[in-house]
């Protein structure tokens, strides 16, 4: 599936950022663990993974249970491993915080048994008999790869419908690639999908060669995990100036394909959130002299993850806080941005204006919901292009569900992983006709989750 | 500052810490350099018949990470020629007259005992130590525990030694036996002048589950060697406290078994050793631990009120009694710290599946509630608990006077109701 990736992307000017654990590492690392008891790490994960016993397991050389049971609640564990913010997740978790001592490496252990999985070929999962039931997904990302396989080991047929011609979503186009490149994706990607039984169609856009109303003909059920749309433009004078790009676009590009920096001396990157620190770390990295990050917020509001800025920092990136860009400047391609700084209500404060020099401006404001294309859809809420959907996914329309970006407007691979394994037992149950779980929330976790949970809440050995 | 200097059935040594008959204490060369980091004296390995040894000879047993927690080894004794070993022990004396040395000897007949103790005297042993311990390799000739095992080859073996010896004699003792007690008479009845325990006990480190093959693996074969190292230090200190505590024993005491640091050591003094002996955790770390074994006893003894190891020998013997003597009416209970509690509940998993089920979890914080009408006062949770000083054992007044089984059983006298029985 990867082979159109050039070989000589720009990304792969990027080392990785945290060193893979060796096997000497990785068991002092796990024999830290101290195997608590209803563990925080396993509830903050959002796939719930039972991170003490596949802890356990690497501790003991038992790293295809260890992989296993990674799989087993999030078969997008490997790409998780090594993506998710673990800083704010299980690792935030850890209770050797609680007492001052490092918390344990959960994301690099995770991603030494997973690691290990790939390079040894091990396939933990078989399709389930075949239940004659279909489903489509429209987005081949996280969170449909994640709700396909589920479906597969359910036994039910799999289309998936991707606009691009690049599976993977955001998961091989805007991971940073000090993180993860976009081959390692595309690998996961093939890997889920060796399940078999899932049709993939590429260059496909739903809404245009396949209509809304044909998928609910042809099938059960339809899971949409479509993700986010184009980036947001600020509407200011000059966005059409030649060097001015949304930052999503960007890193595609970035990521992709090849990209020329080689005249950009001063690179400004709009916007507070991941995608801008996202950007200017990766602008740093590959060689920009100067970047400057403009944010219309203090730094301690920022929606980027403060371990994410600091790195950024240290890579020599900065940033203008309390600042808005008003207009880009320059004939045909962009030369400054002219700024003004703003109040805590983020108005601008007459006699504050400056001007920066920019040869490349990104936009990092937020990216376009695709819930409108449903919202002709009766019974499929929209709010502000978000698409609603209840516990399990469910839409409120007979047979759609959603999940992922496109209905939680954009966090991590994680919880679209998550999101699309509970709408896959969602969609189980509709279409097998076992509605009654339907509004058991706890019952449809416990199917879309792994980790068991001993109940030590019981009362004593009174007779 | 206290006096580390000792006195073990005769044989003076500036401190406690005595290399062990082992691979530390192979050669003059060694031995020299151990005096020179510190080490009090040292049993030279066994000389006897040189014998040639296998590859490989060592195995360690990992312990939740830990490497060698347990040690094992299938080596005999020196496989150096005898007049090597003589020359090297006469260099040793001249270069450190102040530190013993206590040759270790392990040979078959009267002749042969005779002959080589008084080698090893003229060579400058300050004593002996008979090997009778030796679980592998040489007890399949006779010899090492095949001794140990025997009170009354024992006793005639030392008899020998005795009668030919004009130093203090040591017996190794095995603890591959089921009551230490009668081998220690024996020693004592032929006449030793004190023993050292524990030799390394007979085992099977481990498997390769690969290859189907014990180890230590020896080509397509093993077998069982003798373990050592930290992980044995329990089932040493309760041999040396059983001989200890023996009204009809009453030798000195070299301690042996597990030895790694300062604390295990005056562990082995509380009980009954004036002397310890350390192998396995030298062979791991090298000669340098005994720098903090010296301090950290010296330390011990001032922060204790010590002035010289003969008045902590044997300290805590006293209080090495039988369960039908414990208190049945002393009652404590769990209490946790919540300021210090971080949450993990590894109380409550071990309390409810390892213990008497009273931790339980509480719904709105990670600090589990101790249910003290049930706590039986086992530690479970203590032991498992990863902050220290987070759980504490807490003494309870019950009302009830001290009442021992014994007492209850003989007496009448009344115990307090039994909790967790349910």
């Amino acid at each position: 599936m990867n082979s159109h990736l050039p070989a000589n992307r720009a990304e792969t000017a990027f080392e990785d950022f945290k060193l893979p654990l060796l096997r000497d590492a990785a068991m002092v690392e796990a024999n830290r663990c101290l195997f608590c008891s209803d563990a925080p790490c396993i509830n903050a994960c959002p796939t719930h993974i039972d991170i003490p016993q596949f802890i356990r397991k690497i501790s003991t050389d038992n790293v295809h249970g260890s992989a296993k049971t990674i799989f087993e609640s999030n078969i997008l564990g490997m790409s998780c491993a090594r993506v998710c913010p673990v800083e704010v997740l299980c690792v935030g978790a850890c209770v050797y915080n609680e007492m001052e001592q490092p918390p344990i490496a959960i994301g690099k252990l995770q991603r030494y048994a997973t690691d290990i999985a790939f390079a040894e070929g091990w396939k933990f999962f078989e399709a389930g008999t075949d239940t004659g039931k279909r489903v489509a997904l429209i987005g081949s990302g996280p969170a449909s790869l994640a709700a396909a396989h589920e479906l597969r080991r359910l036994g039910h047929a799999c289309t998936i419908f991707e606009r691009k011609n690049t599976i993977g979503g955001l998961n091989a186009s805007g991971v940073a690639p000090y993180k993860m490149k976009a081959e390692r994706a595309l690998q996961e990607a093939d890997w889920v999908l060796s399940i078999g039984g899932i049709d993939v169609r590429t260059g496909v856009t739903v809404g245009e060669q396949v209509s809304l109303a044909s998928l609910e003909q042809d099938f059960d059920a339809v899971f949409v995990g479509a993700g986010l749309g184009a980036d947001s433009s600020l509407g200011i004078p000059g966005e059409d100036l030649a060097g001015v790009h949304g930052a999503v676009a960007w890193i595609e590009a970035m990521k992709l394909g090849t990209i020329d920096l080689s005249k950009v001396r001063h690179a400004v990157v709009i916007g507070g959130g991941n995608t801008a620190v996202d950007a200017s770390r990766e602008l740093r990295g590959l060689g920009v002299p100067s970047v400057t990050m403009v944010y219309r917020g203090v730094k301690d509001n920022m929606s980027g993850y403060a371990h994410e800025w600091s790195a950024a920092f240290s890579k020599g990136a900065t940033a203008e806080w309390q600042a808005v860009v008003t207009a880009c400047t320059g004939a045909g391609q962009v030369q400054h941005v002219q700024c003004v700084r703003v109040d805590t209500d983020k108005n601008p404060v007459v006699g504050t204006e400056f001007t920066l020099p920019a040869d490349l401006v990104l936009m990092a404001i937020g990216q376009a919901k695709l819930g409108r294309v449903l919202e002709a859809m009766p019974g499929i809420r929209v709010d502000h292009g978000r698409i609603m959907v209840d516990e399990h996914g469910y839409t409120g329309r007979p047979g759609w569900y959603a999940g992922g970006d496109c209905t939680n407007g954009g966090k991590e691979v994680v919880n679209a992983a998550a999101e699309g394994k509970i709408a896959a037992h969602a969609i189980d149950a509709a279409v097998m006709g076992d509605m009654g779980d339907m509004g058991d929330m706890g019952n449809m976790r416990d199917k879309g989750t792994a980790a068991r949970k001993i109940d030590r809440t019981g009362g004593t050995s009174h007779a | 500052m206290p006096d580390l200097s000792t006195n073990t059935g005769g044989i003076q040594s500036p401190n406690p810490f005595w290399l062990a008959s082992a691979p530390p204490a192979n050669s003059g060369r060694q031995i020299q350099r151990a005096f020179e980091a510190g080490w009090g004296g040292a049993v030279w390995k066994t000389l006897g018949v040189p014998i040639q040894n296998v590859s490989s000879r060592f195995a360690g047993h990992t312990i939740r990470g830990v490497q060698a927690a347990g040690f094992t080894n299938i080596e005999l004794i020196t496989d150096r020629p005898l007049e090597t070993n003589l020359r090297e022990i006469a260099e040793t004396k001249r270069l450190f007259p102040k530190n013993p040395i206590i040759v270790s000897l392990m040979v078959e007949t009267e002749a042969e005992w005779r002959e080589i103790i008084k080698k090893s005297i003229d060579a400058g042993a300050d004593g002996l130590e008979l090997n009778f311990g030796c679980p592998h390799g040489m007890c399949e000739r006779g010899m090492g525990s095949a001794v140990g095992q025997e009170p009354a080859v024992n006793e005639r073996i030392t008899g020998w030694a005795v009668k030919y010896s004009t130093v203090p004699v040591l017996v190794k003792l095995t603890p591959n036996v089921g009551n230490i007690v009668p081998h220690g008479l024996a020693a004592r009845r032929g006449g030793a002048h004190g023993v050292s325990l524990i030799n390394t006990i007979k085992s099977i480190i481990g498997v390769d589950i690969d290859r189907f093959i014990p180890l230590p693996r020896v080509g397509n074969l093993s077998t069982n060697g003798g373990y050592c190292g930290a992980a044995v230090k329990p089932i040493a200190l309760h041999m040396v406290a059983a001989l200890a505590r023996e009204k009809e024993f009453g030798l000195p005491i070299s301690g042996i078994g597990g030895i790694s640091n300062w604390r295990d050591a005056v562990e082995f003094i509380l009980l009954g050793s004036s002397t310890v002996q350390v192998a396995t955790e030298v062979m791991l770390r090298g000669y340098n631990i005994v720098e903090d074994m010296t301090d950290g006893l010296q330390e011990y003894m001032r922060t204790h009120g010590f002035d010289r190891i003969d008045q902590m020998v044997g300290k805590a013997i006293p209080a090495y009694s039988e369960w039908g003597h414990l208190d049945m009416n002393y009652e404590t209970v769990a209490k946790i710290d919540a300021d210090k509690c971080i949450g993990c509940q590894l109380c409550v998993a071990a309390c409810h599946d390892g213990a008497h089920q009273c931790i339980h979890p509480q719904q709105d914080t990670r600090v589990p509630h101790v249910d003290e009408s049930e706590c039986v006062g086992c530690n479970l949770c203590q032991i498992v608990c990863p902050v220290p000083e987070c759980i504490i054992m807490t003494p309870v007044d019950n009302g009830h006077s001290p009442a021992s089984w014994n007492e209850f059983a003989n007496e009448g006298k009344p115990l307090r109701p039994k909790k967790g029985a349910h």
